[in-house]
């Protein structure tokens, strides 16, 4: 069983490594996004250490939101999605390695950017390290809440937009205790209320999101 | 005929159930006028005026049961499609779809009453409180479920899908409503905090409960009329319905 | 009826006028837009039942 799961996580970041164009446009959309905000705000350093947390978080939130699609879509269209279903293997798991590839190839890469985009937006050093952690604890939430999206609007006609109107609600929490975190720092209060809420909320979403987007699948799968 | 002599479950069949809404939904309606109309009576004519917040208040009679409202639909709405995914009853999900837009509808009426009445007390027509936010994320989560029925083209599939995501929403909803009033604690400075409602004379309590039950009844008429307009449209197809139809 | 001394002075609800009324009247166009909606619903599915 493991062997198995593991040839499928391996096959998933195979196959985004095939074809790069997807993953690298979500990761240019994040810098783009995030650059335009002061081009809108304007550039005062205050103005901008003051709206940066959120803008960066609400960007990798978009950012991971785009490539939702991939996570099943591909599968789908060509039929190996009903192959992986009657795998061996309790569906539970399939999605939640498929999960583990879409946020190594999604959120991980954001979580390496974000730093370096951070420094557009002056914040400090540990604003910075505070900016990486919560990202690292909150894009695993993302990919695990959109997997339940993904499934839910598997093969819908105007699926892209209904992902969105589903998923962003359900992000809000996510949004509010990473932004808070970061903020909280930057302005010289304790991070770790933020991110141990946002580490409570992760475990939270390992243990049932990949239950309710394998329940979703086979909905959509009947 | 005794309670225990009558098949309950018989009415689990969209067939049964059919002609029970028809004779129930005039019912609850009827209630629901006549609790209404006493409601407002005390609302307007029997509650005293609010020393602090004026006559303003009276707005209070409507915005907090259809807050009430909004939260305990989508908990219900919850709760059938729960049973339908786990009994894979068609009359459960078709109730959880009849619920959605009264759902949708309360939520929309607390949003619009909570800003008229921030308004003259907050100065300001919208204020990130963390009901308010709760409340408007309710709206997205109610939109949400109902785009998702609409744009699914099997009936089955849509049910269950609907199903899914609103038990998914009915576990957010308590974590968002905390992560807001957190947010709240971090931004002190930028939100208004709210005047602590003074211990509530009797009166206004028992105006907004009549109010409340109104409400209720008026969901469940509601709920029936259109869960009636739902099995007519999926068993357009069946003998029974054109049978019906012939018979009334 | 005990602290409403004229029909102008319940309209006016002590200056809160506006806010009262537009709440109550647009509560009352929800309740009823829905159940007309509900009514033409029924109706349209009356009426293509009849020409089936």
């Amino acid at each position: 069983m493991n062997a198995m799961l593991r040839c499928l996580l391996w096959r998933d970041l195979q196959l985004v490594v095939r074809r790069k164009s997807d993953a690298v446009a979500a990761l240019f959309f994040f810098i783009i996004a995030t650059s335009l905000f002061p081009l809108g705000v304007g550039s005062e350093p205050a103005l901008l250490r003051a709206v940066g947390p959120g803008v960066l978080w609400v960007a990798a939130l978009l950012s991971a939101m785009l490539s939702l699609n991939r996570l099943f879509a591909a599968d789908h269209a060509d039929g190996s999605l009903e192959q992986l279903v009657l795998m061996p293997v309790p569906l539970t798991l399939t999605v939640a390695v498929k999960t583990l590839a879409h946020w190594l190839t999604s959120g991980l890469p954001l979580v390496l950017l974000a730093p370096l985009l951070g420094l557009q937006f002056d914040l400090a050093g540990d604003a910075l390290a505070v900016l990486t952690l919560s990202l690292l604890l909150g894009t695993p939430l993302l990919s695990l809440i959109g997997a339940i999206g993904a499934a839910l609007t598997l093969g819908v006609r105007g699926g892209g937009v209904l992902l969105a109107v589903l998923v962003l609600p359900l992000y809000i929490p996510v949004l509010i205790f990473g932004a808070g975190a970061v903020s909280a720092c930057a302005h010289g209060m304790s991070p770790w209320g933020g991110l141990s809420l946002l580490g409570a909320l992760l475990v939270l979403g390992v243990v049932f999101a990949p239950f309710a987007a394998a329940a979703a699948l086979r909905v959509s799968l009947e | 005929m005794g309670f225990s002599t009558i098949h309950w479950y018989r009415y689990a069949s969209p067939q049964a159930f059919y002609p029970l809404a028809g004779t129930l939904a005039p019912l609850f309606l009827a209630i629901a006028m006549g609790l209404g109309l006493i409601g407002l009576f005390i609302a307007f004519f029997v509650a005293p005026t609010d020393f602090q917040q004026g006559e303003a208040y009276r707005i209070i009679f409507i915005h907090v049961p259809a807050a009430w409202m909004s939260m305990f639909i989508y908990l219900v709405m919850a709760c059938w499609g729960a049973v339908g995914l786990a009994l894979n009853a068609r009359l459960s999900f078709m109730m959880a779809q009849a619920l959605a837009p009264t759902g949708a509808m309360f939520t929309l009426v607390a949003l619009v009453t909570g800003a008229l009445w921030g308004k003259p007390m907050w100065g300001a027509w919208w204020v990130w409180d963390a009901r308010l936010t709760s409340e408007l994320i309710l709206l997205f989560l109610y939109l949400g479920a109902m785009a998702l029925h609409s744009a699914v083209d099997e009936p089955r599939r849509a049910d269950k899908a609907f199903a899914v995501f609103a038990l998914v929403g009915a576990i957010n909803v308590p974590i968002i409503y905390f992560s807001v009033k957190w947010w709240n604690t971090l931004h002190q400075g930028a939100s208004i905090s709210l005047t602590k409602a003074p211990a509530m004379a009797a009166v206004m309590l028992w105006g907004m409960l009549i109010l409340a039950l109104a409400c209720w009844a008026y969901s469940i008429g509601a709920a029936m009329l259109r869960v009636r307009c739902i099995i007519a449209e999926r068993e357009r197809e069946a003998s029974w319905m054109n049978e019906m139809r012939e018979a009334e | 009826m005990m602290h409403w001394n004229s029909t102008g002075e319940f309209f006016a609800m002590g200056g809160y006028g506006f806010y009262v009324w537009v709440s109550y009247g647009l509560t009352a166009l929800c309740l009823a837009g829905e159940l007309w909606m509900l009514h033409s619903r029924r109706r349209r599915i009356e009426r293509a039942g009849d020409e089936a």
